[in-house]
């Protein structure tokens, strides 16, 4: 990890709240795996003073790419950078996925913006293993399929795809599914979290999940994102250095 | 000309007036990746108490204007573990190291400081009297000027190293309290801990922290800071080293002409984790452009 100044090269809207942020950096690029993330200063000034985190969108050469919803002060400014801007970051944090231990078939659970580090992750299994996406959304609009391919979508409304939630729309699956042969990768809410959580505990499904917390620093000294182990009530793992990625049965969600 | 950055806190002698705060500098393992920790006058760990301390729940922080309310709870390895485990590394960067200490009773802060001062690599103790996130632990003895006088007393009894008292802001009258660490053998104190303070969503209605109530700290905090340390500065015949929302060079100064003799950066760690060594060019050009070859020149020349 370290502080960069990069360059924007595009920043551009994929749904009315949804940005597609994309960088140069070379660094970056050929460090970061699927799964970590960086902390972002979204303004000059200390206004707002922290910076915000984002997992890692996708990496293509040089370029990285962060995927963003506005839904604060924080994200607005971001939304606001322009191809040639500098941005300030640090990255890359965290531990990533580990999508390389065994399995046969990769499943992808997504609700909402969790989706964002989908891209760059699907792409990293380059082919070797075949896999499938549920993305889910409470409607149409806050599904995101940028740099997706192979999904099945579920809505909330029934504006589009399944009507009901993702998990639902997985568990319809899991019959048709070698369970002891699959791996699961999950980004969304924490109630969507909570579900497949179940789910997975119910039918012995290998299941890892990055989940969202806010946090100060991103790189361990705050202290400020901790996330309660299921082994040891009341001891806590740091999202920003241990996970964001926790094997879904070492956490309390 | 490089001005002579050198600063004295007591008896303790620093290469320069930048600390980093205590909680937010961890161990010094992680900040290391950013900044070469030698150039930093002074390293405050992370609050050691007898006993680990698991820290509060989540939600820990939530950011306000200019700053972020902290409800960590205290979350340290213990002294056992402390010395097993984090001096080897601290001991390996080449910076003054300061310890600073929390405890629940009197008697726990006078039981880490005995253990602690063999520790060679310890050139002196902060004694954390002023967090305001744990019921038992600092507050209690930070808002009452006997037990502040008294732990003082003790602490100094079973050590000879440097001891700095870390003062609230939460009280009427802080002048009083450093008057009371000065007279019962305090080196210093730094001035200041976080400011109470709270956040609610207004939809819930519920606070947006677990513990309720957090500390304040970042830019916010500043102006209070400030005129804390002016404060203790007009009264007491104490070094002080002065905290609270320093984000840069120009901050630092402004500490140092209300009265500071050294500084610590604290929340601007989280933001900036280079911040240190930055701080340390913006000072040396700032005394090049005024024609100052001590930094001490600067302390406490304000013109009221």
């Amino acid at each position: 990890m370290d502080i960069y100044k990069i360059i924007v090269v595009s920043n551009t809207a994929l749904q009315e709240n949804v940005f597609l942020l994309k960088c140069l950096s070379s660094e970056i690029a050929s460090k970061i795996l699927p799964g970590q993330f960086c902390n972002i200063k979204v303004s000059e000034s200390d206004f707002p003073l922290l910076r915000r985190p984002f997992s890692i969108c996708d990496v293509e050469g040089d370029y990285i790419s962060f995927m963003y919803e506005v839904h604060g002060e924080g994200t607005k400014l971001l939304s606001h950078k322009k191809e040639g801007d500098l941005i300030d970051l640090i990255g890359p944090l965290g531990k990533g996925f580990n999508y390389k231990s065994e399995y046969e078939t990769a499943i992808f659970i997504s609700g909402g913006i969790g989706v964002a580090p989908f891209p760059y992750l699907t792409r990293s299994l380059d082919g070797s293993i075949p896999y499938k996406i549920f993305l889910g959304g409470r409607t149409e609009n806050q599904i995101h399929t940028y740099g997706l391919h192979n999904y099945e979508i579920s809505t909330d409304d029934g504006s589009m795809g399944y009507k009901g939630n993702v998990v639902q729309l997985f568990e319809k699956h899991i019959p048709l599914l070698d369970k002891s042969k699959i791996k699961v990768f999950g980004c969304g809410p924490n109630p969507m979290l909570r579900a497949l959580k179940e789910l997975c505990l119910l039918h012995e499904i290998n299941c890892e999940v990055s989940v969202e917390c806010a946090m100060a620093c991103g790189f361990g000294i705050c202290q400020g994102c901790p996330i309660e182990k299921a082994e040891e009530s009341d001891k806590y793992y740091l999202v920003c250095k241990d996970g964001p990625v926790f094997n879904i049965k070492d956490v309390v969600i | 000309m490089i001005p002579d950055l050198s600063v004295e806190i007591g008896s303790l002698k620093l290469k320069n007036p930048v600390m980093l705060a205590s909680g937010t500098v961890g161990y010094g393992n992680e900040i290391s990746e950013f900044m070469d920790l030698s150039k930093i006058g002074a390293i405050v760990t992370k609050s050691v108490s007898l006993k680990p301390r698991k820290g509060n729940p989540p939600q820990r922080i939530v950011e306000t204007p200019a700053g972020m309310l902290n409800a960590i709870g205290l979350a340290n390895v213990g002294l056992e573990e402390f010395i097993k485990t984090k001096i080897p590394f601290l001991k390996e960067v080449n910076s003054t190291l300061i310890c600073n200490i929390a405890a629940g009773s009197i008697e726990e802060y006078v039981e880490c400081t005995r253990i602690l001062d063999k520790e060679e690599i310890i050139k002196a103790f902060e004694i954390n009297v002023s967090c305001p996130n744990v019921k038992e632990g600092g507050l209690i003895f930070g808002n009452d000027v006997k037990a502040v006088g008294r732990i003082t007393e003790l602490v100094r009894g079973v050590t000879n190293k440097t001891i700095i008292i870390k003062l609230s802001p939460n009280v009427a009258n802080i002048a009083d309290f450093a008057e009371a660490a000065r007279k019962e053998g305090a080196d210093a104190v730094s001035a200041i801990n976080t400011l109470v303070g709270t956040s609610f969503d207004i939809y819930t209605r519920k606070p947006k922290i677990k513990n309720i109530t957090g500390g304040l700290s970042g830019p916010a905090i500043k102006p209070v800071a400030l005129a804390k340390v002016l404060e203790i500065s007009r009264r007491v015949d104490i070094p002080i080293i002065g905290i609270g929302g320093i984000m840069n060079w120009k901050d630092a100064i402004e500490f140092m002409i209300c009265g500071a003799s050294a500084f610590q950066l604290g929340t601007v760690n989280f933001v900036n984790p280079a911040a240190g060594v930055e701080i340390i060019e913006g000072l040396i050009n700032y005394c090049n452009k005024m024609s100052i070859t001590n930094i001490t020149d600067l302390i406490a020349t304000y013109k009221i």
